[in-house]
């Protein structure tokens, strides 16, 4: 595919009997968020050490910003960043020498090291800390830091493993707000293993799903719907003395009808059905305020795609 | 080779290990009591009384000075007191073996925290996911142990030559520190004994999943020294500067191996695996 930064074809990797990744076939955009999303234990950090060059393949191949993570590793890692799923950060050490030493192994230029680590701890708020030991971080405070590492030579892209996992909801936030910055602002690439299906829905352009190392599918959550044949859903709100009459009326029509306050939720619909459901709402004399389709969340398609796959 | 990334990482380390109390602990204090202590309370104590019974022809040690080899009796006649036959004894050959202790446990401790520590501090994937070769980061691991464990030994042995040049003066009259023996054994074995301790906690440390682990197990590499110290005790073999040059090339092929043999299975993919 033009323009994939990532290619995969056929990847596999095996541990003893057991394929940890199973012929993954895989193409990420330059610039765009992917989500890589699956259980524990689905193969989504195994992808990420492979290609990354730091384990070997069993079968197939794969480029990485045109390199082969098998051969050019070490080349490769210089123009890639790891955001691992543990911090995995020196807590002996203050945050400043943990940037510092990273820097140099890195290769940064010697003349922009410091510059560098100074402008970074300030974008993720560590530069009042940043003689502190990292022990005494919080743990969203270790994960900003950890990111920051992984961002402090300038990757062309950012592979995140499970990056807001155990965070409170506002270190959460912030750490999801410096995802979006680096990748709409400054233009990197983002692989982003998760199995939190909320954060992937927000953040990720694509996504693709991963069971006991084979990728389901791939495609924004609307493509994916659509290859599942899901149905749509319709969100329709009635004036609040009008809402006994518009269920009777609804639940003649289809089964799968829910109401919270003075709108509907209606499920599992063809498109059809809301010209023909609104038309007997006004003939019946329900004032209709809004009618909305809902498009099908990660959290439909994904699951979706597991009992499909299960009962297949 | 990219040896700034090395010596980042070699930073790195001796940054950590010098932030662990317990480990800066028994680097000062053991090379504390073995230079500085132990052979000055040792002359101190060369003139008593009960030192002198120790070491007459009924004494403990009459078995060590009936052994001596012709070589060692004439490197004591030019001491014509007993106290001071005594203070060669115990500062040229009882101590050496403790001496060598000294970098085979550095380099072991140094590196049971840079390889094995990895994986307790959970610092281990960072470091597999940098731009260095599998080669450079071992190189960048062995000399972050290596390099200290020598500095170590040779600031000892320049302690040890102080302490007790210093301290025997009053009884010896003369600079009598160090001979060819102790040359030997600062530049030649102590490096080889450090090196054999670094391949020992390498071979163990893919192994464990703690430097105190790692530690541990290694610690049986201080087996034969103990021995030469027993040896050397019974009589039964003495520290010349033949067999220290003898020691000495055992303990730098025995380390080599390991560490050819540690090289060759330190491979970023088995260390994830393990993880």
């Amino acid at each position: 595919m033009q323009n994939a930064v990532i290619s995969a074809r056929e990847l596999t990797r095996t541990f003893g009997d057991k394929a940890a990744v199973n012929r993954l076939t895989l193409d990420v955009l330059r610039g765009e968020i992917f989500g890589f999303l699956g259980h524990n234990g689905a193969g989504k950090t195994t992808t990420v050490r492979l290609l990354n060059g730091v384990l070997a393949f069993s079968g197939g191949s794969a480029t990485v910003l045109g390199l082969s993570p098998a051969a050019d590793g070490p080349a490769l890692r210089r123009r890639t960043g790891v955001l691992t799923e543990t911090p995995s950060l020196d807590e002996r050490l203050n945050a400043r020498d943990n940037l510092t030493i990273y820097a140099e192994v890195y290769d940064v230029p010697r003349d922009q090291v410091n510059r560098r680590v100074d402008e970074i701890l300030g974008l993720f708020d560590l530069a009042d800390r940043s003689k502190e030991r990292v022990g005494g971080f919080s743990k969203g405070m270790k994960q900003r830091l950890a990111l920051a590492r992984a961002l402090l030579h300038r990757p062309e892209i950012l592979f995140l493993d499970e990056p807001t996992a155990g965070l409170d909801p506002q270190a959460a936030r912030q750490v999801r707000d410096l995802i979006t910055h680096f990748s709409r602002q400054e233009g990197h690439t983002v692989f982003m293993c998760t199995h939190n299906l909320v954060e992937a829905q927000r953040l990720c352009d694509r996504v693709g799903v991963m069971e006991h190392g084979r990728l389901l599918a791939v495609g924004t959550p609307v493509e994916l719907a659509r290859q599942l044949g899901s149905r749509a859903r319709v969100e329709i709100e009635v004036a609040a003395e009008h809402v006994q009459r518009a269920d009777s009326l609804l639940r003649s029509l289809t089964a799968d009808v829910s109401v919270e306050h003075d709108t509907f939720m209606i499920g599992g619909v063809e498109r059809e059905f809301v010209p023909r459901a609104l038309a007997a709402l006004v003939n019946a004399g329900v004032m209709v305020y809004r009618v909305a389709p809902a498009e099908p969340s990660l959290e439909d398609v994904y699951f979706a795609l597991h009992e499909r796959n299960e009962t297949s | 080779m990219n040896w700034r990334g090395i010596r980042a990482i070699i930073r790195k380390d001796l940054m950590v290990v010098t932030r662990s109390r317990n480990t800066m602990l028994a680097m000062i204090v053991v090379p504390l009591l073995f230079t500085v202590a132990l052979p000055a309370g040792m002359i101190l104590l060369s003139s008593s009384q009960d030192m002198l019974d120790e070491f007459s022809p009924d004494g403990d040690m009459a078995l060590f000075f009936n052994n001596l080899p012709a070589s060692i009796n004439d490197e004591l006649s030019a001491f014509p007191q007993p106290n001071q036959q005594i203070i060669i004894l115990l500062t040229m050959y009882l101590f050496a073996p403790m001496f060598l202790i000294l970098p085979m446990m550095t380099s072991s401790i140094l590196a049971a925290d840079s390889f094995a520590g990895e994986k307790d501090r959970k610092t281990l994937e960072a470091l597999i996911y940098t731009p260095l070769t599998d080669a450079e980061i071992f190189i960048a691991k062995l000399l972050s142990s290596f390099v200290p464990a020598l500095l170590v030994s040779l600031l000892g042995g320049l302690a040890y030559g102080l302490v007790v040049n210093t301290v025997a003066a009053p009884i010896m009259g003369r600079i009598f520190f160090p001979n060819l023996t102790w040359v030997a054994l600062i530049f030649w074995v102590a490096p080889a004994a450090a090196a054999l301790g670094l391949g020992a906690v390498v071979l163990v440390s893919s192994r464990v999943n703690s430097a105190q682990e790692a530690n541990q197990l290694s610690g049986l590499i201080v087996v034969p020294l103990v021995l030469l110290v027993i040896g050397q005790l019974g009589g039964v073999v003495y520290l010349s500067a033949g067999v220290v040059f003898s020691i000495g090339f055992v303990f730098w092929l025995l380390g080599a191996a390991l560490l050819w043999y540690g090289a060759r299975t330190f491979k970023r993919g088995e260390l994830l695996a393990r993880l």
